[in-house]
């Protein structure tokens, strides 16, 4: 057995033999995914609406049918303006709808609770929609393209796979290189005549390997129980995750190199990446809606390149050739912090 | 002396910014010595070992370890070097046996020939039965000698252990003192940090480190007849009674 595998085989051993490590890294993206894709939704369902209706008419009888018959709302009937105030107020009710019949024009007026913003402004949008369906004047039809039922599944998939491809390959390489420095056995390494590159590289194949794992999960996961349509989409997609993957792992390096404490590499990823990915990758907020600032803040977060990339690739359908700066700038990050993590660890002596 | 030198270093010096953490070091090590390197915490032991072992570079000082330069020829040095570290670092979540063969391995090895040393060693240290078992369940003092196996399998010319005995009972303190007396007495050179003063006893020389500087160096003997003392705790406490830094 050549040195590089003995090392190798000796981190797998580790790995499989920690069964609770192993039970996270592979029970929480499965996790995280299905509570994303299933529990955890951006789309507004069951809004209790109420309608106040100063005048009866055909035209507000057919369009209290239409929101009693659309599965978005929950009809809990027409109130007076005073009632639909107190059920508002009370929280029993999400929105209120008030028809106006004047000069035999219908007019509406949508009150919502904004206390939950985005359900207000999901709600009322919908709300308009129903409305004026069938309003005079020029009609508008919307078409939502890529995602025509609006799944929040599409939109988190690409946003776990950013985020768990940091927390695993970043975290617990840090963790697993810092831990052999605290019991000492990262010395005995190198006073033996293996080659530091043969140490890193000892180091970061297995949690390659692991991740290459996960990825197959997720994709797997994505494609059959979240349904997100398998295409020719798929080899890029898997190309972007596995540069996406270094990257962390170069990132996981270069923290080992900074931190002496297995507590200290923790924090570190934990503050340094887990929550800018979380916040700033647009992951659950979108980018564009950020001040100018954070915005230019956010090009420094290699899981916004990532997410933003996977989302064209896997949403989108579109060829790898149109994330090619997206590709660019992953790489050179890559790139840049491989350098600065290899430095470092020679700068220790 | 007219035996082989194995360790030799003239001036050897290390600092950390303004901080002179090994001062100017020389001295010579033969080979089958038991090479005792005292010094308070602090005191630069670490250090000064860790440069020999080629962990990092003088600042200044030349010196060889097993006839190869410290400066140019680290990698080649590391060939010849066996290593034990100051809390008996092994791998934790690997057998006994796993260890070895790691260690062996990385030293370069052949497969059959670890086997074969594995097997003698097993059965010279009566660890037989603990082959398999996890090193994370198996007694301190087994580590400590575990420990020193993996860094002798491969018969390096010269071991350095660096605080060998910290945390164990006198009675398996002597044992692994039997371990070193055995290794010395096969030609193997040991170099050993402690700060038990009874264990200097063991040595055939000893040198004390002072704030940086090697303040003596001589046989057990020859230290207690220099300095007027009885035991060794007295020569040390004489010698390192000008000490700067706080211990």
């Amino acid at each position: 057995m050549s040195i590089f595998q003995s090392l190798i085989k000796k981190e797998m051993l580790h790995l499989l033999r920690d069964f609770r490590t192993i039970l996270v890294v592979l029970v929480m993206p499965v996790t995280l995914l299905l509570l994303f894709g299933f529990a955890i939704s951006t789309e507004v369902n069951n809004v209790r609406i109420v309608a106040v209706v100063e005048q009866h008419t055909d035209e507000t009888k057919e369009m209290l049918e239409r929101f009693r018959n659309n599965p978005s709302f929950t009809f809990e009937g027409t109130v007076s303006p005073g009632e639909a105030e107190r059920l508002l107020r009370k929280g029993e009710a999400d929105a209120a709808i008030v028809f106006r019949t004047k000069n035999g024009r219908l007019s509406h007026q949508i009150v919502a609770d904004a206390s939950n913003t985005t359900m207000a402004q999901t709600a009322t949008a919908y709300l308009e929609s129903v409305a004026n369906s069938n309003a005079a004047g020029v009609p508008i039809v919307s078409r939502t393209l890529y995602n025509p039922q609006l799944k929040s599944a599409y939109n988190f998939v690409p946003g776990i796979m950013g985020m768990i491809f940091i927390l695993i390959c970043a975290m617990m390489t840090s963790v697993s290189i810092v831990s052999e420095k605290e019991t000492g056995t990262m010395d005995l390494l190198l006073v033996s005549p293996v080659r530091p590159g043969t140490i890193i590289l000892g180091k970061l194949v297995p949690y390659f390997l692991l991740s290459c794992i996960i990825l197959a999960l997720m994709l797997t996961l994505g494609y059959t129980v979240l349904e997100i349509p398998l295409s020719a989409s798929v080899i890029p997609v898997i190309g972007i995750s596995l540069l996406y993957i270094v990257l962390a792992l170069a990132l996981g390096l270069l923290i080992s190199t900074l931190a002496s404490t297995q507590v200290a590499a923790l924090l570190v990823s934990g503050v340094m990446f887990m929550l800018p990915v979380v916040l700033l990758s647009g992951m659950i907020f979108p980018v564009e809606n950020m001040p100018r600032a954070l915005q230019w803040f956010s090009c420094i977060i290699p899981a916004r390149w990532y997410i933003e990339a996977v989302r064209v690739l896997m949403i989108q359908q579109l060829p790898a050739s149109s994330v090619r700066a997206e590709i660019l700038v992953l790489a050179g990050m890559t790139l840049v912090v491989l350098a600065l993590a290899i430095k470092k660890f020679h700068a220790k002596r | 002396m007219n035996k082989e030198t194995v360790l030799s270093v003239k001036d050897l010096t290390k600092r950390f910014g303004n901080f002179t953490a090994v001062d100017r070091i020389t001295f010579q090590v033969m080979k089958g010595e038991i090479f005792g390197f005292l010094g308070a915490n602090g005191a630069g032991k670490t250090t000064a070992m860790r440069m020999l072992c080629g962990l990092s570079y003088p600042t200044s000082g030349s010196g060889t370890v097993a006839g190869y330069d410290i400066v140019r020829q680290a990698e080649e040095i590391k060939r010849h070097i066996g290593y034990m570290s100051q809390r008996f670092s092994l791998y934790e979540g690997l057998t006994v046996w796993e260890n070895l063969r790691l260690f062996a391995t990385i030293y370069g090895m052949p497969a059959r020939q670890i086997r074969e040393r594995s097997d003698e060693v097993f059965g010279a240290l009566g660890m037989k039965d603990m082959r398999n078992a996890l090193v994370k369940d198996i007694p301190l003092g087994w580590k400590q000698r575990l420990a020193f196996t993996a860094a002798t399998l491969h018969s390096p010319d010269i071991v350095f252990l660096d605080e060998p005995t910290g945390g164990v009972d006198p009675a398996t303190r002597r044992k692994f003192w039997e371990m070193i007396y055995k290794a010395s007495s096969e030609g193997m050179t040991v170099f050993v940090t402690t700060h038990y003063l009874d264990e200097a006893e063991y040595c055939n020389r000893i040198s004390i480190m002072v704030d940086g500087q090697i303040k003596a160096l001589d046989t057990p003997a020859g230290l207690k007849e220099e300095y007027h003392a009885t035991t060794m705790d007295e020569v040390f406490r004489t010698v390192a009674r000008n000490a700067k830094r706080p211990g």
